[in-house]
Order: C-alpha cells, then sequence, then structure tokens
C-alpha cells in the first residue's frame, strides 16, 4: 500500500515540520489521482483514508453515480463513481481502483464521502500562486467544479473543488430545515 | 483566573427549572389540603435554592423576588399562616413569573418587571395581614427589614501575611454565612517595581446578606485582631449597590471566584434549545454498567486464553465463551438504553396544574388521575412527546369535559374524570389519555366534514372513519373558537409529531360515556426489531412493528386492474401487491409472484404487500442515520450495518406506500388529499 503511505507521510508532512514537504504559508499540498489518463487533485487535508474498493449497498432511486453505501467503521458512508459522475466511459474496477474517503464541508456542517478513482498518484506541493484559473471549457466537467489547474512536471494537474463537486445536484443537502 | 461563570450559569438554569418543577407540583399538593411539614420544607428548599442561586449569579430581582416567596413559606413552614387557597394562588402565580423572570434572563432579554413587582406587593399584603402586626408599607422594604446583613470593610495592615494568615480563608468564612458580594480595593498597591510581596496592600469590602449576629461576623476576624482595620456596618436595604469606595477597576486577586459573583454575569452567548443535552443518571444504571463491563472483560480474557493454542477439543468451551459474550454485549446494551430512559412523570407532570388552571377558567369541575408514571421511554421521545400530550389533555378538558349542569342532568357526577395512563405493551410504550365527557360528536363531525366537501353527502362512515377526520388539518367542530382550542389547529400535528417518533394514535369514543386517545411509541429510536428481507442481491429490513404477516402466494388469488395494479385477495380483503424490485430498480431472482413471497405492512391505515424473494432471519438492528453523511432517501428511513460488516437499509413502510402511490396514476384517495391541502 504505497498509496496509503504517501498519505501518511504527507498528513505527517503536514502536521509536523518534515524536511521532505516544505509547507509555507502560500503553498498547499494535493493528493492526485488518474481519472481516463488525466490526473487531478484534492486538498490532502480533506482527505480522510483510502481503501481499496469493496462492494457498496445501492441506494433506490438515486442517479447511477451514486454507487451506494459502505461502513466505514459504523458509519455509513455515500460512495460515488467518479467516472461516472463525469460522465465518462465505464471500466471495471481494477486492482488499481480505489475509494477516497473525503470530509466535504457545507456551510458549518460536514459529511464524510467516498470517491471511486482509478489509482492514487502522488503527492504535490502547489503554491497558490502556480494555481490558474480553469477556462471555461464546456465540458462535462463544470467549471465551478474546479479550483484550478496547476503545472507539475510539465503535467497538468486538475484541482478539484470537491465541497462545489460533492454538494451538487443529487448529494445535495436539502436546505428546507 | 477568572472563572467561566457562563458555565455553571445553564446549570443554574436547568436546577431552577427543575425546582420550579418540585415547587409547583408541592403546591398543587398542599391545595388538596396537604400540607405536612416536608411538603412545605420541600417547596421552602426550592426557594431557598433559586434565591440563592440567582443571587450568585447576579441576578438581583430574581433573587428579590423569590425572597418574597421564601419570606411566605417560612411563615408557613413556621405555622403561623393556615395554607388558604389564595395563598397557594399567589404563590403558584409567582412560581410562573419566576419562571418567565429566569427565562427572560436566560435569553438575555428584559422580564415583566410589572408582574413581578404587583404580585411582590400581593404577598406583601398578605403577610401584612396575617401576622397580625402593622408591616410599614407592602413594598419591598418590611421582608428585607428583618433580615439586613452587613457590609465589612476589613482593611489589613501590611504585615498580615507574616502571622501567618490568609485573607482568602477569611472571606471564604464569610461566603459560608450568607448572601455574599465582595470588591478588592487595590489602590493601595505600590506598583510592579516597588512591590512587595510579602506585604499586604489590598483591602476588601464585603456586603454580606442575611439574619448574622454581629458576633458571629467578628469571630471571622478573631485571629487577625489588631492586624487590621475593621469596620461593620449594618445593611437596611436590599437594593444598595456595592460600596462606593470600591474603584472601577478591579484586579485580578485570588479571591476572584467570589469577586466575579458581585459582576454582572454575562449571559449566555445564544439561549440554549428547549431540549435540555444533559441528563441526569441514577448511580444504580451507573453501576449496572460498570459491573457488566467488568463482565466483558473476563469473557474477552477467557475467550483470549481459549484462542491462544486451540484445537478441536475446546470448541465447546469456545462455544461457551460465545454465548456468554452475547449474553454480556446484550445486557450491556440494555444498560446503556436504561440510561436515556427516563420515567414519564417528567412529562406528566405539568398537567396538574394546566387542568387546574383551565377547569378554573371553563368553570368546570375536573378531577385528573395519573397512573403509570414511573413507565420509562427514552429521553427523546419524552421530549417531543410533551406538546401532543398537551394538546390532547387539553382537548379531553375543553371539548369532552362537560359543564357541570349539563353532566348532573346527564346523570352523571358533576366532577368530571380526566385519567392519563401509561404503561408498556410488547416494545411499545403506551400513553393513553381518557375523558369519561360526551364523548366525540359523530354528528357534528359527520356534518361538518359533508360540508367540507370530505365526505359525500350520502357516505355512511364507520366510526373509524369519522375518527380518522378529527385529524385532518383545519377540521374541527367547535362552535366558537375559545383561547383553549377549537381552532383546528392542532389534531392533525399531534398526529404528525406522533407518527415522527414512529408512533401511532387510536380514537375510540361512546357517546355520553366519553372518549379514549391511546398513543403508541416505540420504546426508543436507536433500535428497532427489524425482518431481513431479500431482493435479489441486496438484504432490507422491515420494522417488525408494521408487518401484519406474511404468506405465500396463491396463484388463485392474484388478480389485476387494468393489467397494472396488482391486487390480492387476502381472506375477504384485497391487499395491493407492490413489487419491491420495481420500485428500487433493482434485478429480483423472482418476478413470479407465485415463487416469491408476501409481506403484508400497514402503514397509516393502509395496507399493502411487499413482494419479495425471500425471509431471511428477524433481528434487532441499529439504526444509523443515511442523512448525516447523504440525505433523506424516499422509503428508506434508514440503514444499519449486518453481521456481516455490510449496509442494509431500513424500509419506511409509510414512505414505500406513498412512493408506490406517485408511482401508480392519482387514486381519488390521492386527488381527496390535495383537496384537503388546497382548503
Amino acid at each position: 500500500m504505497s498509496t496509503a503511505q504517501a498519505v501518511r507521510m504527507a498528513n505527517e508532512a503536514a502536521g509536523s515540520d518534515s524536511d521532505n514537504f516544505q509547507v509555507s504559508a502560500n503553498s498547499d499540498q494535493y493528493l492526485t489521482f488518474i481519472l481516463n489518463g488525466e490526473e487531478y487533485g484534492v486538498d490532502i487535508l480533506r482527505v480522510q483514508e483510502i481503501k481499496g474498493w469493496d462492494s457498496a449497498t445501492p441506494i433506490p432511486n438515486t442517479p447511477d453515480y451514486v454507487r451506494g453505501v459502505i461502513n466505514l467503521r459504523g458509519t455509513i458512508v455515500p460512495i460515488i463513481d467518479l467516472r461516472a459522475r463525469f460522465g465518462l466511459e465505464r471500466v471495471p474496477y481494477g486492482p488499481t481502483t480505489v475509494v477516497i474517503v473525503l470530509k466535504v464541508m457545507h456551510g458549518n456542517a460536514s459529511r464524510i464521502m467516498g470517491i471511486v478513482v482509478d489509482a492514487v498518484s502522488e503527492v504535490y506541493n502547489v503554491s497558490q500562486q502556480d494555481l490558474k484559473p480553469a477556462p471555461e471549457f464546456g465540458g462535462a466537467v463544470r467549471v465551478d467544479f474546479v479550483k484550478g489547474l496547476a503545472t507539475v512536471d510539465k503535467k497538468m494537474v486538475i484541482i478539484l473543488a470537491i465541497d462545489e463537486l460533492l454538494n451538487s445536484d443529487a448529494m445535495a443537502v436539502a436546505n428546507a430545515e | 483566573m477568572t472563572i467561566d461563570m457562563s458555565k455553571f450559569l445553564d446549570t443554574f438554569f436547568e436546577e431552577s427549572a427543575e425546582g420550579l418543577d418540585a415547587m409547583e407540583s408541592g403546591l398543587l399538593h398542599m391545595q388538596d389540603g396537604a400540607a405536612d411539614d416536608e411538603l412545605v420544607n420541600t417547596i421552602f428548599r426550592a426557594a431557598h435554592s433559586i434565591k440563592g442561586g440567582s443571587a450568585t449569579f447576579g441576578l438581583s430581582e430574581v433573587a428579590e423576588f423569590t425572597h418574597h416567596m421564601e419570606t411566605l413559606l417560612d411563615e408557613v413552614r413556621a405555622g403561623k399562616r393556615a395554607v388558604a387557597s389564595d395563598l397557594v394562588d399567589v404563590l403558584l402565580e409567582s412560581v410562573d413569573c419566576l419562571r418567565a423572570m429566569l427565562a427572560a434572563s436566560k435569553s438575555g432579554s428584559a422580564g415583566d418587571p410589572k408582574r413581578a413587582k404587583s404580585l411582590s406587593a400581593r404577598m406583601a399584603k398578605i403577610l401584612g395581614v396575617a401576622t397580625g402586626h402593622v408591616v410599614v408599607t407592602a413594598s419591598a422594604q418590611p421582608v428585607q427589614a428583618a433580615s439586613g446583613g452587613w457590609r465589612i470593610v476589613f482593611r489589613p495592615h501590611a504585615h498580615l501575611y507574616r502571622t501567618g494568615n490568609d485573607p482568602v480563608r477569611m472571606l471564604r468564612e464569610l461566603a459560608e454565612l450568607g448572601e455574599y458580594k465582595v470588591s478588592c480595593d487595590t489602590s493601595r498597591l505600590p506598583g510592579f517595581v516597588n512591590a512587595q510581596p510579602e506585604e499586604c496592600a489590598l483591602s476588601w469590602t464585603v456586603e454580606l446578606r442575611g439574619e448574622i449576629p454581629e458576633k458571629r461576623v467578628r469571630e471571622v476576624f478573631d485571629w487577625v485582631d489588631g492586624d487590621c482595620d475593621l469596620t461593620l456596618e449594618p445593611l437596611p436595604a436590599s437594593s444598595e449597590k456595592l460600596a462606593p469606595d470600591a474603584p472601577a477597576v478591579q484586579a485580578v486577586v485570588p479571591v476572584a471566584k467570589e469577586k466575579t459573583n458581585g459582576d454582572k454575569t454575562s449571559t449566555p452567548a445564544a439561549p440554549a434549545a428547549a431540549e435540555t443535552t444533559s441528563i441526569r443518571v441514577g448511580i444504580d444504571k451507573v453501576d449496572a454498567l460498570i459491573n457488566m463491563v467488568g463482565e466483558l472483560v473476563i469473557t474477552q480474557s477467557m475467550l483470549g486464553q481459549v484462542g491462544k493454542d486451540f484445537d478441536m477439543s475446546r470448541v465447546e468451551k469456545l462455544m461457551h465463551g460465545l454465548a456468554q459474550l452475547e449474553r454480556n454485549t446484550r445486557e450491556l446494551q440494555e444498560s446503556v438504553m436504561r440510561i436515556r430512559m427516563m420515567p414519564i412523570s417528567f412529562a406528566f407532570q405539568r398537567f396538574p396544574r394546566m387542568v387546574r388552571d383551565l377547569s378554573q377558567k371553563l368553570n368546570k369541575k375536573i378531577e385528573l388521575r395519573m397512573s403509570g408514571e414511573q413507565t420509562e421511554l427514552d429521553k427523546t421521545v419524552m421530549e417531543k412527546i410533551g406538546d401532543p400530550l398537551v394538546h390532547l389533555v387539553r382537548n379531553s378538558v375543553d371539548h369532552g369535559i362537560e359543564m357541570p349542569d349539563v353532566r348532573r342532568a346527564a346523570g352523571k357526577a358533576e366532577t368530571g374524570i380526566v385519567t392519563l395512563n401509561a404503561f408498556h405493551q410488547g416494545g411499545n410504550i403506551v400513553i393513553e389519555i381518557k375523558d369519561d365527557g360526551a364523548g366525540l360528536p359523530r354528528g357534528k363531525i359527520i356534518a361538518k366534514a359533508r360540508k367540507q366537501g370530505l365526505l359525500g353527502a350520502d357516505e355512511e362512515p364507520d366510526d373509524n372513519k369519522v375518527f380518522e377526520l378529527i385529524f385532518m388539518a383545519g377540521f374541527s367542530t367547535a362552535d366558537q373558537v375559545s383561547d383553549v382550542s377549537g381552532r383546528g389547529v392542532g389534531m392533525d400535528v399531534v398526529r404528525k409529531n406522533i407518527k415522527a417518533l414512529g408512533g401511532t394514535v387510536d380514537v375510540k369514543s361512546e357517546s355520553g360515556k366519553g372518549s379514549t386517545f391511546t398513543i403508541r411509541l416505540p420504546l426508543t429510536l436507536a433500535i428497532l426489531d427489524g425482518q431481513l428481507v431479500s431482493v435479489g442481491e441486496q438484504t432490507y429490513i422491515v420494522p417488525l412493528v408494521s408487518i401484519v404477516e406474511t404468506l405465500q402466494m396463491k396463484k388463485e388469488a392474484i388478480s389485476a386492474i387494468a393489467g397494472r395494479a396488482e391486487l390480492y385477495r387476502l381472506r375477504d380483503e384485497y391487499i395491493p401487491v407492490l413489487r419491491l424490485y420495481g420500485l428500487f430498480g433493482i434485478e429480483p431472482r423472482q418476478k413470479d409472484l407465485a415463487n416469491g413471497l408476501l409481506v403484508v405492512v400497514e402503514g397509516e391505515g393502509k395496507r399493502v404487500g411487499l413482494f419479495v424473494d425471500d425471509l431471511q432471519n428477524q433481528q434487532q438492528v441499529v439504526i444509523k442515520s443515511l442523512e448525516s453523511n447523504f440525505k433523506r432517501v424516499p422509503g428508506v428511513s434508514g440503514a444499519t450495518i449486518l453481521g456481516d460488516g455490510t449496509v442494509a437499509l431500513i424500509l419506511d413502510v409509510s414512505g414505500v406506500i406513498d412512493a408506490s402511490r406517485q408511482a401508480t396514476a392519482p387514486s381519488g384517495l390521492g386527488k381527496n388529499q390535495a383537496q384537503i391541502r388546497a382548503a
């Protein structure tokens, strides 16, 4: 579980003064993962854990990107398939398929949700000025789900705004109360 | 170091509420003529602690007001005064007033000083009349005169510490004598550079209230006689503020705790929600828990030993250990649940007062009988059942019980009886509200329902249907809208609240003999008895309470309307069949009705049959919320974790019925509901 180790290291780095990961005030760390050959990133401080894919209990009458709910040590956690969410082609889940468990904020409250991705990749330091705003690309991914684009080792990494992404549409919290 | 008083303030409010409840119920008993010493003492003690507490927290109006009550009660306690109904009335009103004052200070808003003042005046009047001698005026003065207090200026000489004396100790001793306010004078402090830590440069001004002999106060300072300047002045009135010589800027000194008392404590940032967040647990319950955890540990170590070098010869021992573990776990679970359980008397205790006030207002004679007050139920359930109960009792008093002359004419006793009864039945708690009044006016309800278009003109409904009508929104048969009831809002809310708790409410009524409302509630909201059913690969949990029966369908009893709505004839009833796999969009193992099973469930008085592949076992499941991390899903009330660690969804039977109704074409019933909503 090298990826899990990477996360643990990164989390430790965020909490302590490790030399490997320089944490400065205007730089954030992102965990990146692969989805359909592209690299996406999420704020590492929101990552609770990474676990292998295990079957979920489907919830009736929800869009197909809501894969269902799993039992995460006594808590019921919904699982979102990010490929399906972005309208990408479905692929069978393989050995690298993982669930990234994230803490999603809405207002002052938070929820725990998991996203299914093809594979986890790296942990990067991205300074805030290196984060470029996403252009209107009119594709499957709505611009408000993208926090920005970063370039690491000449590759583009799409940094996701997980609060916007995972509070939208079918996952939205009813604001009636 | 300052102490955050707001933390204690919340406790004070909570305790005061309990004290007020105790006073109220005591006073009501007193009215029944049973003014024994113990009862009076209980009331007196409650008033006394509220007075003490409010003074501590700087709620001077409350303290002053309670003081008047206390004086009055003291005379009753001393036997100087007989218990008259006007006395009880004034005291009861004062309890209300006090409650309002406390609520006002809790929320930080201004109270109603006029009400307190007029009540104080009334109390003073009663005091004046009965003690036989003339009291100066009816203002706050007379009661205070008896128990002034002292202003003590304590100015230790610089060498006080060297004599081994600690001023804090003396101040503490003073605090034990009575109500106590202290301020510290730091003007003699030499400044940081010149400070002599061994010299005392502070002095204190203490205001001590209560009937304390001068000798007692001087005793405190016996040891420092000659090492300090001490002045004692008697305090006349209560409203006087702190000594003016106390400087505006008060340094933080070792007596910070006491000092804060003098300051106006800040009101808590936000008023707490109506539901209290702490519970008092009997020590026996906690002890039982500790015992059980002890046993669990023993079992665990035994199992560990069995597992160490395991071979087949020890299987029996293992099974034995596992059985014990199961028993321990179940007991532990039950004990933990019991912590949340409280006797229903907490919900019942407000009714004697309410019925008394209402019967006076309506000029009816009503006796309230309560039984089963010790029946326990979950605290959250109790907090939510309070309002519906109030509503039903008000209804019984207002609509149920007739006026005394009507009752006499009907050959009944003038005094009507309202009975509140609670008991356990199966996994439910049952609460009955019964009156021996006129019963529900069947004819009137039908007439009104026809007028509102809820019933057809020539429809002759049975009793159940008629009584069902009173739970509809906007339905009232009261000729006159009073401030007690009759606006037609209420019964629908009652039912909605009870339904939200997973309970039901039924009515039985007999003309001229009275009506009975029966509320059934689950004991707890955290655990549910469920029947596991499988549909395709999935397992769902149907709450056992909603299952009527489960059966294998006979082909000849299945019929369909327009090829779509399938019905099953069960004895003399047609039950709509609901294919669960169709509703939930999953692939079943059985599509042929004759091969699967029909689980007949009942929700909101309607029966449907759920078509499932198979039944599994029955078990208790712990309800987990889907909403906390996801959102509400129609037809699903929650989720649980099965023995193998997977998640199973718990069906919400009435939600499933609703969902199925929406899926099919709108039926007559649906239209009917739409009309009600529009009306």
